[in-house]
């Protein structure tokens, strides 16, 4: 796991380590089994086509866990994502790299917290953005020793 | 019955109301299936969920009650708010209300309806552990304009 990451370590306009991720058919008929999400255009490939589809296509939701994801690797142990938001702006296809990625837009302190904000997207090979959101982590400052 | 909510602006008049809650008891292998679904491999997920992981508790019957109220749909996003961690063992609290509906027409969908939903997660304890606003975008399929 990545080392801890402190408030003063982040800049704003920074970027957060991106995480690409490899949805396959077989990733996303789990994620049906997880989630209770059985629509047939996730693993169906007939199904999509006839709901005009180019292919069954990447669940939203399982996109914004992979951005969930991209932020916890980020913030370490002991820090915590306080929001995520997602708005589902296109479609991501299993067996294409699915490239979660972000961008620092402020840090504040309130009430003795720490917290930053950030612009998060997911996105895919030909570089569209497929999903779009936010997120506010709180993360532990030097010195402040527990 | 779903189209002709979203035909008559009916679905407005449903703004408030509290659709089914649910209770559901945490155990390791449902956060196991998470993570292995999502292909996390954080360590931290042994003991404590991943914040997200409280959106999948029943979603599929949450699903039904969106069948049912808005027919055709898609979904159009998720704000997520976390409080505190949910554990094994936990049992959590889902109640869901429509708590927003709005109609706009589309170039492609013609005539659409965003609902939002919002789901307030509560453990054992009755403490808030997190909260969830889904919007989903229903639409008429047959009305469906190409280009």
């Amino acid at each position: 796991m990545a080392k801890q990451l402190y408030y003063e370590d982040v800049d704003e306009g920074g970027d957060i380590p991106p995480l690409v991720k490899h949805p396959t058919p077989r990733q996303l008929v789990m994620w049906a089994g997880a989630s209770g999400d059985y629509h047939e255009i996730h693993y169906n490939k007939e199904f999509a086509l006839s709901r005009g589809l180019p292919d069954i296509i990447v669940h939203g939701q399982l996109a914004c866990c992979f951005l969930g994801q991209l932020i916890t690797d980020w913030i370490g142990e002991e820090g915590v994502l306080k929001k995520l938001s997602c708005s589902y702006r296109g479609m991501n296809f299993p067996g294409e790299d699915l490239i979660c990625q972000g961008k620092v837009t402020g840090k504040y302190v309130e009430d003795g917290g720490h917290y930053i904000e950030c612009n998060i997207w997911a996105g895919n090979p030909q570089g569209e953005k497929t999903v779009l959101g936010t997120a506010v982590v709180m993360l532990p400052a030097r010195g402040q020793g527990q | 019955m779903a189209e002709d909510l979203l035909v008559s602006g009916e679905l407005k008049s449903k703004i408030g109301v509290e659709l089914i809650s649910g209770e559901y008891e945490i155990e390791k292998g449902m956060i196991q299936r998470f993570v292995q679904a999502v292909d996390d491999p954080n360590p931290l997920w042994q003991d404590i969920a991943p914040p997200l992981f409280v959106v999948v508790l029943g979603f599929s019957e949450f699903d039904k009650q969106m069948a049912k109220l808005m027919g055709a749909r898609l979904h159009g996003g998720t704000e997520f708010e976390y409080f505190k961690p949910v554990r094994p063992g936990d049992v959590i609290t889902a109640s869901r209300k429509i708590a927003d509906v709005r109609e706009r027409e589309g170039k492609k969908l013609g005539k659409m309806a965003f609902v939002t939903f919002e789901i307030t997660y509560k453990n054992q304890n009755g403490e808030l552990v997190a909260k969830c606003r889904q919007t989903a975008i229903g639409y008429k399929p047959h009305e469906e304009k190409n280009g």
